[in-house]
């Protein structure tokens, strides 16, 4: 691949300075909001999408490969993942000899996350997946 | 031990190739060795069980009460055992024949297939898996017809068979199920019990139309007849197992299987006798016309092939009897002269009757064999094919019209007269003529199966003993139910008797057409002409005009305009869902105007400026400016309609739409009009239609109120059960999680597809097409 | 409330269609996106409209007070249509923008080769 331009797509200083903030900032509100999807507003499709979004953001303020710099992952490695935890989500019920994606509960509260089961690992899941399936996309299309 | 019979073909033929390269020229011997042991089987089970039906079932779909099930009685014998012996024959045959062909294998493979097909035929008790089982004969003949595939005649020859007995198929399927509805069964054994049934049964006619299609066409019967001398384009060892010996007995097999049936059947004679005989006559005579000794042999087939339909028509003891032993005999002497055929053409490289002269002295102990075979076609004393010949005259000698018919019959047996001694005797006496190639004799895989074949011709003649008791009643027996005693009295001998006249006079025409045959051929063929309007080209026709109107509703209906395709879809949906709404709604009630807020209206506003913009603009980035304002609108009506969860949602995907949009816009082309101004107002008023069928659809939807039990199911558990508060999530995450599951998964292959996409570089190979 | 939110869904429907007609396929993308609002819309009306009753329950909420609130399963059908809807969009983006760029052309009506009988290169 070419070595990309330092350049970023939107050469601003405003938003440069702001994104470098900012997106610590939305991707733990994203985890926030995946966190207490159960029971609140949120869960891992909007989760995921806030995250994308913050990632995207970041690519046009700096640039894409920046952006997948400050990912700990690729995005199809993020789906990949995501994908997995989906499904070791389910079989672990039947790993407990329950039907497949029963949900499992933990009956003690945990400190932040309340009583937490399987349906919260599933929800991971398929956060990652919307995280990567977005990233996959916008990031392949800025790159061309 | 049946359904090992049946299988244990198609579990051989996977490791035939395989085998075919370890072991090369023996493997033919080694693969006959399956068949041997069936034949040793099915004649050890003959000898010890004269006479009796046996019924084996295994379950296949158990909810449906339908079993595997096979029949094991007198006629399903006889044809279990020339199927297994006679291929054990061509097995050992082929691995000469075609020793050093590349596709060897593959042909042992599907030979193979075709033998437990074709065993499955004849041992069904169930007529569906008859059925099936018939499909598969009529599919591995197209895969051997077309064994030589690189040959255009070959190919041809191969779908002309396939589409003649396929469609034949069909209609049996169609057959078989009315018949099992009418008897109550899909077993034969118990349909056999009910014939009374069936044959009281309004749709009896239909019935017995579609079975005797689907058995005509398997048989060759006129006019469908002629596939099978297009099917000589297979290499002899086919021609030989399936066009003559085994496959196209099928239809025959059928009908004498669903004698006991449908013979009484007020039409049965007609239908049946009639054909037979007219193809009985078609084919002898063409036969005569012929040159080339596989289509001789093809023609004299399917002259038998009539003949025995003819018997089985006519009906009655002695004609069932010649029906049997005929299929026997036949599949005798004319499995023999076929591969006699296949040796001569394999030592001289030429079938052509008239050139072949005087082989007898390169090739003696084919032309053993050629002259055994040829005289028990010819029908002489003391070979078996006299005394099948003599019982097909004393079974017309009892019917009304025995005159007629006796004239067909010995028209008929004159041409094979013909057609035995022009190939079992006049091409290798004489002095040698100039062939292509020097002759030789064949190895020994090549003539132990004629010899054998023709051998036992003469021994049954002079011992029918040997088969009649054993063979011939039983089978007799399961065709017309009568006792199972040995009636019949198979013998050379029988006195001056009428049937003595007719084979007398049937070979002293026989001998002065064979005398005369050149000069009678050479005169009969100025008549070819009248040929090219028979069946074969009607097949013709047909074909031609089922892919013309093919090609003609493909123009029509696919044009390649997705404008054109949309419009038909929704002017269908107008017409159909909108006729109907104006037949159901008499007055739109569009209740409470009057509940809307002013911020709602704002809204509503806002996104109708928004769409109106998109519609009419003329720029990129106005549009998509638009869409964006379109969607935010929707998000901002779930947050107002308690949904902050799809308000959330189409907020991101929203925005990251619109960044998707804007990274592509300036690679993608300029907003142009395209299409004149009628068209956009048909189009327009196309849409708006569809527009108002909406609104009056779901107006009247909203009026029946269903209730949602499983809402209130969801809303009532979502806490007991799923611990979650937030009943949307609950549903995504708990209750239809495997529906997410599903999701995300269809979002991941989406998002490599884009990738696909992106990464594919099609323009490399075709430069220039990107600057154009 | 109802019937303008019926009104708008058969707009959003006429627009949707109009533009796939256009044979422009930038516009047959926007045309596809109107089209899922459409659809979306339609089963969120459809499915009972009730003001600021987010599908939220309280454990100790009443019998009475749980009819109240939003049906839930037309939202969480929406949700994961939006999302797919998403998902289809880039692809058809990603599709028509390759198509023009192998194509040269954006015109619906010259994108018909392999529907053509006979007119293999």
């Amino acid at each position: 691949m070419n070595p990309p331009p330092a350049r970023s797509m939107m050469p601003s200083l405003i938003l440069n300075t702001a994104t470098r903030y900012l997106m610590p900032l939305l991707v733990t509100f994203s985890i926030f909001v995946l966190l207490r999807g159960h029971n609140l507003p949120g869960g891992g499709f909007i989760g995921g999408l806030i995250a994308a979004a913050a990632f995207v953001l970041y690519a046009i303020a700096h640039h894409v490969a920046a952006a997948r710099r400050a990912l700990p992952l690729d995005p199809l490695q993020l789906i990949a993942l995501g994908l997995l935890t989906a499904v070791s989500s389910g079989i672990l019920s039947i790993v407990a000899g329950e039907p497949f994606m029963t949900g499992l509960w933990s009956h003690d509260p945990w400190p932040v996350l309340g009583a937490p089961g399987t349906p919260l690992l599933f929800d991971i899941g398929v956060y990652l997946v919307v995280l990567g399936v977005a990233l996959t996309i916008v990031f392949a299309l800025a790159e061309e | 031990m049946t359904l090992l019979a049946v299988l244990s073909p198609f579990a051989l033929a996977i490791v035939a190739p395989w085998l075919q390269r370890r072991l090369d020229r023996a493997a033919g011997w080694l693969l006959a060795a399956l068949p041997a042991v069936l034949f040793i089987g099915f004649l050890n089970f003959a000898l010890r069980h004269p006479a009796e039906s046996h019924v084996f079932s295994w379950p296949w779909i158990p909810s449906l009460q339908i079993q595997l099930s096979f029949l094991l009685d007198g006629l399903s014998l006889l044809f279990a055992l020339m199927i297994t012996g006679i291929g054990a024959l061509v097995l050992i045959y082929s691995g000469g024949y075609l020793a050093g062909h590349p596709h060897l294998g593959r042909f042992y493979v599907y030979l193979l297939m075709f033998m437990g097909s074709m065993l499955g035929v004849v041992l069904s008790n169930n007529v569906l898996s008859l059925f099936v089982f018939w499909e598969l004969t009529s599919f591995s003949s197209y895969l051997l017809i077309g064994f030589y595939h690189d040959r255009q005649a070959s190919r041809a020859a191969a779908l002309q068979a396939l589409l003649v007995t396929g469609a034949g198929g069909l209609a049996l399927l169609a057959g078989v199920i009315l018949l099992a509805f009418a008897g109550g069964s899909w077993e034969l054994s118990e349909l056999l019990a009910r014939g009374d049934l069936v044959r009281g049964h309004p749709l009896l006619h239909a019935t017995l139309v579609l079975i005797l299609l689907g058995a005509f066409t398997k048989s060759a019967q006129f006019p469908f007849h002629f596939w099978l001398p297009a099917a000589m384009e297979a290499p002899a060892p086919v021609s030989t197992y399936l066009h003559s010996a085994t496959m196209v007995k099928a239809g025959v097999y059928l009908l004498a299987r669903l004698h006991p049936i449908l013979g009484a059947a007020p039409r049965w004679q007609l239908y049946v006798g009639g054909c037979g005989a007219l193809t009985m006559l078609v084919g002898a005579g063409l036969a005569l016309l012929q040159v080339d000794i596989k289509r001789q042999l093809a023609y004299t087939t399917v002259s038998v092939l009539g003949a025995l339909t003819f018997l089985l028509g006519l009906g009655g003891e002695t004609a069932v009897t010649g029906a049997i032993l005929y299929v026997l005999v036949h599949s005798l002497y004319k499995g023999a002269l076929f591969l006699v055929g296949g040796n001569v053409d394999h030592a001289v490289d030429s079938r052509d009757v008239t050139r072949l002269r005087g082989l007898r002295r390169a090739m003696p102990i084919t032309f053993v064999a050629a002259l055994l075979a040829g005289l028990s076609m010819a029908g002489l004393p003391p070979f078996v094919g006299f005394i099948s010949k003599e019982l097909i005259y004393e079974a017309l000698h009892a019917h009304d019209l025995s005159l007629l018919l006796a004239a067909v019959a010995v028209a008929a047996n004159g041409c094979m007269f013909v057609v035995a001694l022009l190939i079992g005797v006049r091409i290798f006496v004489g002095p040698p003529a100039a062939t292509p190639r020097e002759p030789h004799e064949a190895p020994p895989s090549m003539w132990l199966g004629p010899l054998a074949l023709a051998s036992l011709g003469l021994i049954f003649g002079l011992v029918p003993g040997l088969i009649e008791g054993r063979l011939i009643a039983p089978a007799v027996a399961a065709v017309g139910q009568l006792p199972a005693t040995p009636a019949p009295h198979l013998a050379l001998w029988h006195g001056f008797t009428p049937m003595l006249l007719l084979s007398a006079v049937t070979i002293a025409a026989g001998l002065l057409v064979f005398l005369g045959w050149d000069f009678l051929r050479a005169r009969l063929n100025r008549l070819a002409p009248l040929g090219r309007l028979g069946p074969a080209r009607w097949y013709e026709w047909v074909l031609q005009g089922v892919l013309g109107f093919a090609h003609l509703q493909t123009r029509i209906l696919q044009s390649g305009s997705l404008p054109v395709y949309i419009a038909t879809l929704i002017v269908v949906i107008i017409l159909l869902v909108g006729g109907t709404l104006l037949e159901q709604v008499q007055i739109v009630r569009l209740a409470n105007w009057n509940d809307i807020r002013f911020h709602e209206l704002c809204i509503i506003l806002t996104m109708m400026m928004a769409i109106l913009t998109l519609v009419t603009t003329n720029s990129r980035l106005t549009a998509i400016a638009a869409l964006g304002v379109v969607g935010y609108c929707v998000s901002l009506i779930f947050v107002l309609f308690g949904a902050p969860d799809l308000a959330i949602t189409q907020f991101c995907i929203e925005t990251l739409s619109v960044v998707l949009f804007v990274l592509v816009l300036y690679k993608l082309p300029r907003f142009q009009v395209f299409s004149r101004w009628p068209t956009r107002l048909a189009e327009a008023a196309i849409a708006v239609a569809f527009g108002l069928v909406v609104i009056g659809l779901m107006t009247l939807g909203m009026e029946s109120d269903l209730g949602s039990p499983i809402s209130e199911f969801y809303a009532a558990n979502s806490y007991l059960q799923a611990h979650g508060r937030n009943i949307v999530n609950v549903i995504l995450v708990d209750f239809r999680g495997v529906d997410t599951m599903g999701e995300i998964t269809v979002l991941a292959i989406g998002a490599l597809g884009v990738l696909a996409l992106l990464k594919l570089r099609l323009d490399r190979d075709r430069p220039g097409k990107e600057s154009s | 409330m109802q019937a303008v939110l019926i009104l708008t869904v058969g707009i959003l429907y006429a627009a949707g269609i109009y533009m796939m007609m256009r044979r422009s396929i930038v516009k047959l993308i926007i045309g596809l996106g109107l089209l899922g609002h459409a659809a979306n819309l339609l089963i969120f009306t459809a499915g009972g409209l009730r003001r600021g009753a987010p599908a939220f329950i309280d454990p100790d909420q009443s019998a009475a007070a749980l009819a109240q609130i939003a049906d839930p399963i037309p939202q969480a059908l929406i949700l994961t249509a939006i999302v797919i809807g998403f998902g289809v969009q880039a692809f058809s983006i990603v599709l028509i923008r390759r198509v023009y760029q192998v194509n040269g052309n954006d015109d619906l009506k010259h994108m018909r080769s392999t529907d053509e009988l006979g007119s293999n290169p």
